[in-house]
């Protein structure tokens, strides 16, 4: 071994304490972007393969009813590179067991060999058999919220009547990776599952023998989607088309993709802020150990070694620690990942979600982490580089200091000393005393984002689901129901209260843009199903005009006042020009809604009814259902508080396990940063805390100027902290604001003091590894070698 | 001879018996101090004369409670230093003992002024700071920082500091050792100043014998052994020095 080699080694073990608080939080950056990146290569490789072997849709359509004689025509569609009909309802399950009713989407899959799209994947079990009536195929997540195994019995109310339906195997689908009830936005497994069902029994059961009421479509390569969406739509327009849609609106596949684009995310944001503050911590550190090392330096430059050796010496010593983050943060990266994919399972359902290493990732975070290395001690490097051996030689001038603006302000007699000292320091090199602020308060904001997203989950669900929605059950009928029927509903023994509302599929136009949305006729004064504006502030609805939500006003580009254009796709589709009357503040789904009455008109119809908002007495909720579930016209029932209680539960674990991920790193921030400065602190002013205590001072006093700094930062980086953090959060929910939903900006004061407190534990921490140091010092050495 | 009145008039104030001190080195032990045994009384200027390596850094170090020996007993007035604590030891420094260093010490971050100050705010009669730096005639550079003073200039203010406590003794390490002669002059100028005026019992270390001359005795140091004490009859000036 090279003597300069060995030489960085002891070095390495004299900095030992500072050089692995810098390989934590390299390591805690690289673990950050190493997970996410393979997460991000394990889910799209996973999603590819299934989607590609199972023969996912690239268009999806549906329609009221379409004789399978225009099945030629689709098919002939330029772009059109397979196709298939079939049939999907969406129907009441009784489950034994479980009062409230579950939906099942029934698909029909061909009576006699595979479906050519949209393959099911068995994972027990069988497929049914060709032509044999009363089997079914069940999704697994909807198998394992319930423990159905093969050879169980379901009941479904299929048009009135209940059926038994065998389950003969459970399987998986590319098209419900994720399983969300239409018209909901989280999943729950329990209450909504999918079956697939021959494609005779379908028929017989909803008597549409010759005829279908979906389509699915794979394109051919280099054709343009929305080319085809166009024809298909002119095609099935008789038929009550509702209008086709590409990937981009299927939702299992938004939440993919969401998610994908969650990853990207945290892969960008995670180093720039690690990455950021471990070069600074590198800078302090090393042009500490080179102001130590200017003799040394010196002596090696006058025998002999270049600067280029020199330089090199240095820059490998900072490598040795990047490199040895980078290594670190890897394993840490391939373990948390590892992990994901363990969460991933419980929401993703894939036949085999199998981690994989982003082995490009794992290059690019070593490069960026050697960068971010060089880039933090360049120039203290440079410096050490080109000093003339003879000036090296002598020690250093004395530091030299002056009274600061801060004493200006704050007459003398209020500083003591120690804190004149403490005061002097800071202003004196004002860049670092800065970046030790800014470091401290990464740290601060590493954990507000970390938490924010609890504290907007949160405001979200009480804003969406408490505020605005409050009632209890949300009835869909099968066909737009009756005044008879809606009365026979609001009726039923323990409904407390109801409201009835029309929905009706649409394409909404605003200049060049458009949307497929479902707009909603409510009453004027509605109090199940509230409407909102951003201050929480109840909006009526007018009578005439249309009302868009906050994220379709943000689509479209239309505000009040506007002139919006809407394709009614149901009925006898009549074309509208409204005015944008309001704008209502929602998290979730782009939607729009309207006069309910003034829908009719519009519409041409009588008053009907797509379903209803129901308040139920808690100690008959039992009674309510038994009686939905015998009514043939109802089509789904979707129960609020089980459908939050489902989705917290899956949720507040995972964000547990993110949370600790979180503050550890947050932790391994602050600690790193705040022992480096002590450290470096300790080091530069040894002779003073030294001499002081020759003096007389005690041990407490002098670690008063050696913490006062500490103490100073901690407090200045707390506030900048938070501020830093909901900026951070601003970012992230603009990043991650889609069609699915909107993260509302709320960071809630609990977050601040949580993370608050985290800093200042790490602080303390740091503060009493460095003051077990003050009671070390030599003092006899310290005052007989000049610094 | 006025030394062996001073010895009978005056009581001691430092009291070390027998008193021995051994580093450690690696594998290889140092024998700093070999049993030494003296006195030193109040108000009096011992210059502890010897070369390099002879212990007389280690004798003063354990005088002023910075360092303790290995065996043996040092008594402070009637305070067994040898039986103190850390924190006894602390105590005893910040009351009792003003230190001058060869390289002065001075906190860089704070002006002549409050460098002094530092002293004067945890002492427990000390004299004002300004007074103490007019001593070594600062008084006009009070808020200069040390960047700003030159070497003689920074060892002056180090003397200001360390006597504005009003200490019983004033140890100094070679003083004068970073500085030129005439700057060194000043300094001992100051330090055989403030021996005369307040009657603050004084020990310099040097290697220099010149400045032996102005001390009241001479304790001559070799090899850990206390080789000699010589009573000095007549005290030079230290404007009168030259080396």
């Amino acid at each position: 071994m090279r003597k300069l080699d060995r030489k960085l080694l002891r070095d390495l073990y004299q900095l030992r304490g500072q050089a692995a608080a810098i390989v934590l939080v390299i390591a805690a950056g690289v673990a950050t972007f190493v997970m996410s990146m393979c997460a991000y290569r394990s889910l799209t490789a996973t999603k590819d393969a299934f989607y590609r072997d199972y023969r996912f849709a690239d268009v999806f359509t549906s329609t009221h009813r379409a004789p399978d004689a225009l099945l030629p025509r689709l098919r002939d569609i330029e772009g059109v590179a397979a196709i298939e009909t079939r049939l999907v309802y969406d129907v009441l399950l009784d489950v034994v067991g479980m009062s409230e009713p579950a939906t099942a989407r029934l698909i029909s899959v061909p009576d006699r060999g595979q479906s050519e799209l949209n393959q099911v994947y068995i994972r027990r079990g069988r497929m049914i058999e060709p032509l044999q009536s009363g089997e079914v195929v069940v999704s697994e997540v909807f198998a394992a919220a319930h423990g159905f195994v093969p050879g169980d019995q379901v009941r479904a109310i299929i048009n009135g009547k209940t059926q038994s339906m065998k389950i003969v195997g459970i399987a998986l689908s590319p098209e419900y990776v994720i399983q969300v009830q239409p018209g909901s936005v989280l999943p729950d497994d329990k209450r909504f599952g999918i079956f697939w069902i021959g494609r005779r029994d379908l028929e017989a059961a909803f008597d549409m023998t010759g005829a279908f009421n979906s389509v699915t479509v794979r394109l051919a390569l280099g054709h343009e989607t929305a080319r085809v969406i166009d024809e298909l739509d002119r095609l099935l327009k008789p038929y009550g088309s509702v209008g086709a849609y590409d990937r981009d609106e299927q939702l299992s596949h938004r939440y993919l993709s969401d998610e994908l684009s969650q990853l990207r995310g945290m892969a960008v944001m995670a180093p720039a802020i690690f990455l950021g503050v471990a070069a600074f911590l590198l800078n302090i550190a090393v042009s500490r150990i080179i102001t130590q090392q200017r003799e040394q330096i010196a002596a090696l430059k006058a025998f002999g070694y270049s600067d280029f050796e020199v330089g090199a010496h240095y820059l490998n010593l900072v490598f040795v620690i990047s490199v040895g983050g980078s290594i670190a943060g890897s394993l840490i990266g391939f373990w948390m990942g590892a992990n994901m994919m363990g969460m991933y399972e419980e929401f993703y359902k894939f036949p085999a979600l199998t981690f994989l290493i982003n082995w490009p990732a794992v290059a690019a975070a070593f490069l960026m982490t050697s960068a971010a290395a060089v880039v933090g001690t360049f120039l203290s490097v440079r410096s050490a580089v080109t000093l003339p051996p003879a000036e090296a030689m002598r020690p250093e001038a004395p530091p030299s200091y002056r009274t600061s603006w801060f004493e200006r302000v704050v007459p003398k007699r209020f500083l003591a000393p120690e804190m004149r000292m403490v005061v002097r320091n800071l202003t004196r090199r004002p860049v670092r005393a800065a970046l030790s602020v800014v470091g401290i308060a990464m740290a601060v904001a590493v954990m507000v984002l970390g938490n924010f997203s609890l504290d907007a989950m949160n405001y979200m669900m009480e804003f969406q689901f408490r505020l605005a929605q409050r009632q209890d059950l949300t009835v869909t009928f099968v066909e737009p129901a009756t005044e008879s029927v809606m009365y026979e509903v609001q009726n039923l023994d323990g409904v407390l209260e109801s409201e009835t509302m029309r929905s009706v599929a649409t394409r909404i136009r605003f200049q060049n843009r458009s949307r497929r949305i479902g707009i909603m006729g409510l009453l004027p004064d509605p109090q199940l199903y509230r409407l909102l504006d951003a201050d929480e502030r109840e909006v009526r609805v007018p009578e005439f005009g249309i009302m868009l939500n906050s994220k379709l006003s943000e689509v479209l580009g239309a505000s009040i006042g506007d002139e919006v254009i809407v394709e009614v796709l149901e009925g006898k589709r009549p074309t509208l020009t409204m005015e944008v009357s309001a704008i209502v503040e929602e998290y979730a789904g782009i939607n729009a809604y309207m006069n309910k009455r003034r829908l009719h008109e519009v519409l041409l119809e009588s008053n009907v009814a797509s379903g209803a908002f129901l308040k139920v007495d808690p100690n008959r909720i039992d009674a309510v259902f038994a009686e939905l579930e015998e009514r043939p016209g109802v089509g789904s029932v979707t129960i609020k508080d089980a459908m939050m209680q489902s989705f917290e539960q899956t949720v507040a674990e995972n964000i547990l396990v993110m949370r600790s991920f979180i503050v550890m790193f947050a932790a391994v921030i602050a600690i790193g940063v705040v022992y480096n400065t002590a450290k470096i602190s300790l080091s530069e002013r040894q002779r003073d805390l030294a001499t002081m205590r020759v003096m007389g001072f005690t041990n407490r006093e002098v670690s008063t100027v050696l913490l006062g700094e500490i103490i100073i930062f901690t407090v200045l980086a707390i506030p900048l902290g938070c501020v830093i953090g909901y900026g951070l959060a601003a970012v992230m929910t603009a990043g991650l604001d889609t069609d699915n939903y909107r993260i509302p900006l709320v960071v809630s004061r609990n977050t601040l003091l949580l993370a608050s407190s985290v800093v200042v534990v790490a602080t303390i921490l740091s503060a009493l590894l460095v003051q077990r140091r003050v009671k070390r010092l030599d003092l006899i050495s310290v005052l007989k070698t000049r610094d | 001879m006025s030394a062996t009145k001073v010895q009978t008039d005056k009581t001691s104030v430092f009291h070390a018996i027998d008193i021995a001190k051994i580093y450690q080195m690696g594998e290889v032990q140092v024998h700093a101090l070999r049993g030494v045994s003296l006195e030193l009384y109040e108000g009096e200027f011992v210059v502890l004369l010897g070369a390099s390596g002879s212990g007389k850094s280690t004798l003063l170090n354990i005088l002023g409670g910075l360092d303790s020996p290995t065996s043996g007993t040092v008594h402070y007035l009637d305070h067994e230093l040898t039986a103190s604590d850390a924190s006894e030891l602390t105590r005893y420094r910040r009351d009792n003992v003003g230190f001058v260093f060869q390289f002065y010490n001075l906190i860089p971050s704070l002006t002549a002024r409050e460098n002094v100050e530092l002293i004067t705010e945890i002492a427990t009669s000390p004299m004002d700071a300004m007074d103490a730096l007019d001593l070594v005639g600062l008084k006009p550079r009070a808020d200069h920082f040390p960047a700003q003073l030159s070497g003689g200039e920074q060892q002056r203010v180090a003397i200001a500091r360390a006597i504005a406590k009003n200490p019983n003794v004033l140890l100094c390490d070679e003083p004068t050792g970073a500085l030129d002669v005439q700057t060194g002059i000043v300094v001992l100028q100051a330090i055989g100043q403030i021996n005369r005026q307040l009657g603050t019992t004084t020990a310099v270390i040097t290697h220099n014998a010149e400045i032996a001359k102005m001390a009241d005795r001479v304790i001559l140091l070799s090899d850990g052994h206390i080789a000699g004490i010589e009573t000095n009859s007549t005290k030079v000036a230290a404007q009168d020095l030259r080396w």
